[in-house]
């Protein structure tokens, strides 16, 4: 299909990998979670209706708790917090408080699955019972599951910047920054899930 | 920020360079782009031969070619099959990898190694699509899915479904990525947005409907997973569920998935006409807010589909109006192809032929569309042949029909190779005298009452049938000259040069088939992709490359 020979080409990709290029991964990122955040929204506009039009059948119990998931709505806006620090100190080039920063918040996301988990068993519903409570499972579910990889991202780029060379750096943030802008709307999300399940 | 990559002693090894590459997890655009070309065309001959089936079956009013189930089966492939692994890779991602970067003046898309993931998900899924007719029996509800069938029907073949459905998605919503990111931050220093040529237009705008409206497609499948496998009720009345609740979230992803299956197909009508009837393309400004107008509305008009659901009248209302508001940018889109072709020097080729064709089948299917919006004529014809008819004169008469004009405009260029026009023009008159001959007489069925998606039918429409059938016979012989022009052209057609077509769109400006880079050097900068026939004297040509076409004349 093509009028080089096979060394041409080889030297031709190697010159193409010497070219430098600018970086466009958090663009990729950003509209990843723009389509992320309409998936949210699906489940979202999904549950406002089934709320409108759909009436709780007879005998149907759909009650929750507003203490817990309070709890876990301060849980995550401070790891957003904490997590905003450890780029900073990144950038800086100081990377114990870094990875100590990292480290609270991978804490902070865990604490907040651990709170999740127990509302999960004190509900008086399961994910079955009703129209509601399966709305309710797998909203909270999926976010959770979002949770859950922020905080394995947050461990992995804990675990990349432990040594001055190692991958993440503050010449090489990008690893950082990615899981970062990742968490923050994992928390964004929350919050609008925090209005629309519990406070409406 | 810049990225500066390491420097490597040895060239990379995993790239394989010969024919082994379009095997391989090869990062290459234009690699990637006749990968989802050619395994797009297989699946396609799949989907036809499903047709086939179904057309078979419906010779006859009695169900007697094969059972009703598997008839169930073989119409949700076909549909399945024909959207999700055939139009919506080809005219995405097989020209949009192979095109977008050289429109744009980049070297590669923006995440290569992305693309190739987005590829390599179709393969798997349309493997895992098929073989679930021979394993467990594939899904019964059709392409649409709609609760309570898909919970009612075995649940086995409709889970397989939605995992391939899944997969296909998330192919989808890569790639977009990928494309919108290429056309916004991979422009080639100095080539403003609005010189760019209408398929980047087209292909953002795809892009932007991809990744807005999959996900809600993919979140509601998940949900109606959960109906089958975990025994919620979302979508299950009996449960207290809500089926209307589904149509809404699977049409505001379906409906904007026809303008993903023909928003391209206008880009690359756009491209064809002007370079073979020697004219600039008439109205570029135009053309670009269109498009842009067509992805706004495209995304509030879904309910259209549902006028039988129950919808409140404030909801038909909104629903028909916006829907009728589409077909203004369409009707600017296809005068201003009109305004085109009226008064150039027209080469009656191949690639213009199915590109007229496209504008002839294009508007019949935007009628039908308009009449479709109309709430008291869609309840008349809603879920009969009528609806059957539109949308196959849009995806067939109009994207396959773009499909086929890409593939005898692009060939040269991929190849070096020009093709058989003979064969070609023999392709074209086949294709259109099968394609209306099956089509056309649909409109008259679905307006006398025949109900779609059924093997069994009132004996006074068998005549009509009959027709049809005959129609897509011709459509599955007319695919012989076809594959026979392309195999027979790839290794001994004409030798076509670099720039067999006289073109200036940036992808002619470099040898054929196009090297690794791309270009030998600097990508070149072109500002007026269309500026065919135009005196030398009136247009700037300080930079643009390819400068000695334009003093070529016409």
């Amino acid at each position: 299909m093509t009028s080089l020979s096979p060394q041409d080409q080889a030297v031709e990709i190697q010159e193409h990998h010497e070219e430098s290029h600018p970086d466009h991964r958090m663009f990729g990122l950003a509209t990843f979670l723009v389509a992320d955040a309409m998936t949210f929204a699906g489940f979202f506009a999904a549950y406002l209706t089934f709320k409108a039009v759909n009436p709780l059948l007879p005998g149907a119990v759909y009650e929750l708790e507003l203490p817990l998931p309070t709890l876990n709505t301060i849980l995550l806006l401070v790891s957003s917090a904490t997590f905003h620090r450890a780029g900073v100190n990144l950038r800086r080039s100081d990377m114990q408080r870094c990875r100590r920063w990292l480290l609270l918040t991978a804490i902070l996301g865990l604490a907040f699955l651990v709170s999740q988990m127990v509302e999960y068993f004190t509900l008086p519903f399961g994910l079955t019972d009703n129209l509601y409570a399966s709305t309710f499972y797998a909203l909270t579910g999926f976010h959770g599951l979002h949770v859950t990889l922020g905080a394995l991202m947050i461990l992995i780029v804990w675990w990349q910047c432990r040594t001055p060379e190692g991958r993440v750096t503050a010449d090489n943030h990008f690893p950082l920054e990615a899981a970062e802008l990742y968490w923050h709307f994992v928390d964004g999300i929350w919050v609008v899930l925090f209005v629309i399940l519990y406070l409406i | 920020m810049t990225l500066t990559l390491p420097q490597q002693s040895k060239p990379p090894s995993l790239q394989p360079t010969g024919w082994l590459r379009y095997l391989s997890f090869s990062v290459d655009h234009k690699v990637i782009g006749l990968q989802y070309l050619v395994c797009g065309f297989a699946f396609y001959l799949i989907g036809g031969a499903l047709a086939g089936a179904i057309r078979t079956e419906l010779t006859s009013p009695v169900s007697d070619f094969m059972p009703r189930e598997v008839y169930n089966q073989v119409l949700t492939l076909h549909g399945t099959v024909m959207i999700f692994l055939w139009i919506v890779p080809v005219v995405n991602g097989a020209f949009g990898n192979y095109l977008i970067p050289f429109y744009v003046g980049a070297r590669d898309m923006a995440f290569p190694r992305l693309n190739a993931v987005a590829f390599w998900l179709i393969p798997p899924a349309g493997l895992l699509l098929i073989t679930s007719y021979f394993i467990t029996g594939a899904a019964q509800s059709g392409w649409t899915a709609y609760p309570p069938l898909s919970l009612t029907t075995p649940a086995t073949g409709q889970i397989i479904w939605i995992l391939s459905v899944l997969l296909l998605g998330g192919s989808s919503i890569f790639g977009g990525i990928n494309f919108i990111a290429t056309i916004l931050k991979l422009r080639r220093p100095g080539l403003k947005l609005m010189q760019l040529p209408m398929y980047c237009w087209a292909m953002l705008g795809t892009s932007i409907l991809v990744v807005l409206s999959t996900p809600v497609l993919a979140g509601t499948l998940i949900l109606l997973s959960f109906d089958i496998v975990a025994h919620t009720g979302f979508f299950n009345p009996g449960m207290g569920g809500n089926v209307v609740v589904y149509q809404h979230l699977f049409w505001f992803y379906s409906h904007p998935a026809v303008y993903i299956m023909v928003l391209p197909a206008f880009g690359l009508v756009s491209e064809i006409l002007p370079i073979h009837c020697r004219k600039p393309l008439f109205g570029y400004t135009t053309m670009v807010y269109s498009i842009m107008a067509i992805v706004v509305l495209g995304l509030v008009v879904w309910a259209h589909h549902m006028f039988t659901s129950g919808t409140p009248p404030w909801m038909r209302l909104f629903f028909t109006i916006a829907t009728a508001f589409i077909a203004v940018p369409t009707g600017i889109k296809f005068f201003n192809w009109i305004a085109t072709l009226w008064g150039g020097k027209i080469s009656l080729n191949s690639a213009i032929l199915f590109s007229c064709g496209f504008i002839v089948n294009f508007v019949l299917g935007g009628i039908t569309g308009v009449a479709l919006a109309q709430v008291p004529f869609d309840v008349h014809v809603h879920d009969t042949y009528f609806v059957v008819a539109h949308f196959h004169y849009i995806v067939y008469g109009g994207s396959v029909f773009v499909i086929f004009a890409s593939v005898y405009h692009w060939f040269p260029k991929v190849t070096g190779r020009m093709m058989d026009e003979n064969l070609g023009r023999f392709h074209f008159l086949l294709t259109f005298i099968g394609f209306n001959l099956c089509f056309a007489p649909q409109h008259w069925l679905g307006l006398n009452g025949m109900p779609r998606r059924v093997a069994e039918y009132d004996p006074q429409f068998a005549f009509v049938n009959q027709i049809s059938s005959v129609g897509a016979l011709l459509m599955a012989l007319s695919t012989l000259p076809f594959l026979w022009n392309v195999f027979a052209s790839a290794r001994s057609g004409e030798i076509a040069g670099d720039n067999p077509w006289r073109a200036l769109t940036p992808e002619w400006l470099t040898s054929s088939p196009p090297p690794v880079e791309n270009w030998k050097g600097e990508p070149p900068l072109v500002t007026h992709p269309y500026g065919y026939g135009i005196p030398a004297d009136q247009i700037d040509l300080k930079d643009a490359s390819g400068s000695d076409l334009w003093s070529n004349g016409r």
